[in-house]
Order: C-alpha cells, then structure tokens, then sequence
C-alpha cells in the first residue's frame, strides 16, 4: 500500500472548489491503487470545514508562519520539506493559477515529473495521465517514468458533488522556512472596477473569438447581435487585440455566462473559454476547423467560415422579424 | 537592463491539425508555425523596457531547424541578438529537460531579466519558466500583465482566476511569465527587417552545452494523441451556407426556441 497526497488551495480558510474537484480525483486514485490518502493544507491552525465530512485518511496541517499567504518560494519549501517526510507516491492538485506558479518549480526542486492540466487518467498496470494539448483539439496519454508524480487536474476534471464521505484525522507538521530568502514579496490582492457590460444577465450571447480575422469584421457582428437583441462576447484573444474591452471576454479570467443562446463565432473554444460558457442552454458554434474544441460543447455547429455564414444569418433573421 | 526572451514556435492557432501514423505527434507537413502567441507579448514588453531602460534584449529558442524564423522575426522587431538552441538530441523534450538545456546556455550570460511566454499553445504544459527560474535560483512570477522597474527590484501585476490581481514585488535578477494582452506587440518596420540580416544568432548544439543524451532523458512522454470523443452530441448542419443558415433558424426557433 502506497501513499497519496492531495493539495488543498484555501483563501483564508475557505478552499477553493476546484481543490475539491481535484480531491474526487485523488479519491478515485486511492481506491484504484489501494493508497492512503492525505490532503495537506498549508497555514491553517485547523482543518478546514470542507474536509470534516470527506472520505481521506487524514487531513495534514503544514504549519509555519510564512505559509498563512500564498509565496512560491515559501510554498514550494514547505512541500519539498513534506515530500521527504512522508514519502508519498503521488501528489495531486487542482491546475489553478496559483498551482501553475509553484508546482513546477518544486517538480524541478525533487527532481521529478509535473504532468500538468489532467483530465482523467487510465489504470493498467501503470498509470497513464491523459492531458489536453493544442488547445484543446487534441488528447494526449502521458507516461511518466518509475517514482513519484506530481500531477494537475483540470477545472471540472471531476465533480466535487461526488466526494465520499467519511471522517479523517488530523494531524500538524511544522516546518521551518526561516532560512528561506523572500525575493519574491506580495502585496495586497484586488480587483478592478466592474464594466458597463454584464453578461451574465443576457438572455442571448453573440461571441466573437480569433476567427473573426479582422477588426472591420466586427461591424457585421455588431449589427447581427442587433438583431438578435443579444449582447457581445468574446473569447480572450479578441480582447487582447484592443478589437473589444475586457468587459467582453467570457471564461476564466472574464465573465462566466449561461444564456438561453450562446452563438460563438470563429471561437476555438480553448478550456479557458469553455468553463465560461458550457452551461448556456443552447450553444451555436460556428468554426472552419470541426475538430475545434468549442464543437466539444456545442448543441449545434457549422463548419464554415463565420464571414460566409453571418451575413446571410443576418438577411434571414431580418427577413423573420419583417414576417 | 539586460533582458532575454525565450520563444518557442508552434503551428498557427488556425491550423487544423492531424496526428501522425504511430499517434505520437502531429503532422507538421503544410502547416504554418508562427512565435507562440504569449511569447510576443513577452518580446514586446522587453522592447519597451530596453526602450525606456537602455540595455539589450536578447531572444532564445529551443527547436528544429523551421524555428530559426521566430528568431529573425523578434531580431526584425528590435532584438539585438539571438541564441538558437538547435539539435536532434533536444527533440522531444518535457519541460524540466528544455529548461536544463536553457539553463546552460542561458546561465553564464547573467541577464537581469528573463522574459517568456505563460504557456507554450502546442503542449500547453505551462511549466518551463518556473522550472528554469528554479535551475537558475532566480526567482519568478507567474501570469504577470503589469510590470513596472524600481531600484534593483520589480514591482508587477499578476492576473489570479475570477477577476483579482495582485501587486507582487520580485528582486532582479528575475524572471517572469507574461500573460497575453499585456502590451501591443509591434510589426517589424522595413529598416527593422533591413537591420536584422546583420544581427547575429548564435547557433547552439548538445555538444557545445556539454550534454549527452543521458542529461536528456525525459521523466514524462506522450504515449499516444487521440482526437477527443465528443462528449455532447452535436448536430452538425450541412450543405451550402445558404441551407445551413435557413437550417439554422428553423432550429433556433422550432427546435431550440430561442429565437
């Protein structure tokens, strides 16, 4: 019997979801490969209340006084420190931004693999990881080689309503990071003042992403959301083409959206997207390319060019209203 | 400020892509590659620290032979020189290998500032800068879309999920990975292009770096690409544009009823 250990994200206590997720996963991993299973916690004086009630063996509380907020260097000391304490066989995560920051710098510290941004796994024998690549068009089985692994799931990889339940220990690890250099120093978080535009009230959604391919062509799209009485998404690149302000962009670091119609235009649908939009009602997808990640999730698709298809959507809705 | 940009090339966003017949890559044949998206935004925000700063920007990749353009390309727009990190043994390399071999080419330089892209848009690993900052005992930040230089220090903005950020000071040397959006990239000008030609990239190999294939063994590989199975069964509406569009309105508004 071997050893799993599973990261938990919290922001002051409270543990973010897709650490949830992950933990499903790692539950699933336990039963599989017949492992304890341990979620560690960093900077807590007790267990959070997420945990009370979960199917783990024990919930670990790393404890020093550089780990009550986040820092790489302080996080990824403290868990190498953890790693030789415990000698796990695998060490799961959620891929949130913040696992994207330190995980791979302490898979490189103990020198041993990241498989990152997971979306399953097979069992047969070994372990297979399975990963997106490109975007999203493609799936990827990944081996890794013989000890431990450190591995990252994916948002919505899998369902923190599926959680067992049971009752774990606790129990409390200090570490000390005295000796750790702060180079790297943050300052408070925030967020910027909210847009004009709220998306996630709109009954239809009209999203424009990269294959739109120019700035002129947005004129047409204006016009059709006219309409369509739907407001204007967009996917992240259009943004940062300056095409439209950020109050635009659906996914993860813009709105998260569930109209009755969502239409995305020339959208690939990146994962980044996706977790934005996949719960609208009825999603249209328009895209040159079929195997385009946005057809992953959509009720409809045409495989086409967008400024073949808009126009004439435009003439038939017109001449629907004039009816 | 002395500055080095790491980029790698991958196919155009638009490519349609197809694996290869023992499923273990893509078929590069006919397709356009192009500077991953996110590393442009990093060579631009190095212009424009070199612009206001003085010093030099160098660019680096790591890739075969067709990613030499990536190279010419960020030369044309301002860089000053280039490293070209090229050799059969540094194909197929997973991110803790890419990032030894940059290291090695990249440590004895002793840039103040090392500059990359969040994510590379083929394997979309989102690895090699924490990783390399690691094998160079720099320290890094992730996500940065804000960077602003004080005395010996940085202070930059990082993008955290729903919406936050946060001001994060770093000590130089540094290095950092830059989310997209942060700068407008520029176009190469005539005399940029003009200028390039006479502008050096240095080709590297394994030998020159001291590494043999046993340095460069990969502690993770791909087994086998797959085209994912759809999960929601998508209705895909055929013919001319002109009988989608009308299949489509029926759809939405008698099916769908959303129009």
């Amino acid at each position: 019997m071997g050893k799993l250990l599973t990261f938990i994200q919290h922001q002051e206590g409270k543990v973010a979801r897709t650490s949830l997720e992950a933990l499903r996963g790692a539950q699933e991993l336990a039963t599989t490969l017949d492992h304890t299973l341990t979620a560690v916690v960093f900077g807590l004086e007790s267990g959070p209340a997420e945990l009370a009630n979960i199917q783990l063996d024990e919930v670990l509380l790393v404890q020093a006084p550089e780990l009550t907020t986040y820092s790489s260097e302080y996080f990824v000391a403290a868990m190498e420190a953890v790693l030789k304490a415990e000698i796990p066989h695998l060490l799961i995560s959620s891929h949130t931004y913040q696992a994207r920051d330190w995980l791979p710098r302490l898979a490189c510290r103990v020198e041993r693999p990241l498989v990152s941004d997971c979306v399953g796994y097979e069992h047969d024998g070994g372990l297979t990881w399975i990963r997106q690549v490109f975007q999203g068009k493609i799936s990827a089985k990944v081996e890794s080689s013989e000890g431990l692994v450190i591995v990252s799931f994916q948002s919505g990889a899998y369902r923190a309503d599926e959680l067992g339940s049971g009752s774990p220990s606790q129990r409390t690890m200090e570490v000390r990071l005295s000796a750790v250099p702060a180079r790297v120093r943050p300052g408070d978080r925030f967020q910027e003042a909210k847009g004009a535009v709220d998306l996630s009230r709109a009954e239809r959604i009209i999203a424009v992403g990269r294959g739109v391919g120019d700035e002129e062509n947005l004129t047409m799209i204006k016009e059709l959301a006219k309409t369509l009485q739907s407001e204007l998404g967009s996917s992240r690149p259009v943004v940062d083409y300056g095409w439209l302000p950020h109050e635009h962009q659906v996914g993860s670091s813009g709105q998260t959206v569930s109209p009755r119609l969502y239409l995305a235009l020339g959208v690939s649908g990146a994962i980044q997207h996706q977790v934005g939009m996949k719960n609208s009602d009825c999603i249209v997808a328009v895209n040159k390319d079929v195997n385009a990640p946005i057809f992953e999730v959509a009720d409809y698709g045409i495989v086409a060019d967008l400024l073949e298809i808009v126009p004439r959507l435009q003439k038939a809705l017109e001449e629907r209203n004039a009816d | 400020m002395r500055i080095c940009v790491l980029i790698k090339q991958v196919p155009d966003q638009e490519s349609v892509l197809k694996i290869n017949a023992d499923q273990t890559w893509i078929i590069e044949d006919n397709l356009v590659f192009t500077a991953n998206e996110s590393d442009t935004y990093a060579l631009e925000e190095a212009l424009l620290l070199k612009e206001s700063l003085g010093g030099e920007v160098v660019v680096c990749t790591l890739g075969p032979e067709r990613s030499g353009q990536v190279l010419k390309d960020a030369l044309a727009k301002g860089a000053d020189r280039a490293m070209f990190l090229q050799d059969e043994a540094f194909d197929r390399l997973d991110s803790q290998g890419a990032a030894k071999v940059l290291a090695k080419a990249l440590g004895a330089e002793q840039f103040d500032l090392i500059l990359l892209g969040l994510q590379a848009d083929d394997t979309g690993d989102a690895q090699l800068g924490p990783i390399l900052a690691e094998e160079l005992d720099l320290p890094h930040v992730t996500l940065v879309v804000a960077t602003e230089v004080l005395d010996g220090r940085l202070k930059v903005k990082q993008e955290q999920e729903g919406g936050w950020y946060q001001h994060i000071e770093v000590d130089l040397p540094a290095l950092l990975t830059i989310q997209s959006g942060i700068n407008k990239p520029r176009y190469a000008s005539l005399r940029g292009i003009m200028a390039m030609k006479s502008k050096e990239i240095k080709q590297v190999t394994a030998a020159d770096l001291g590494m043999g294939a046993d340095d460069l063994t990969p502690d993770q590989s791909i087994a086998q690409l797959y085209i994912p199975p759809k999960t929601k069964d998508t209705v895909f509406l055929e013919g001319s544009p002109d009988e989608m569009v009308s299949q489509l309105v029926e759809k939405l508004a008698n099916e769908a009823k959303v129009l």
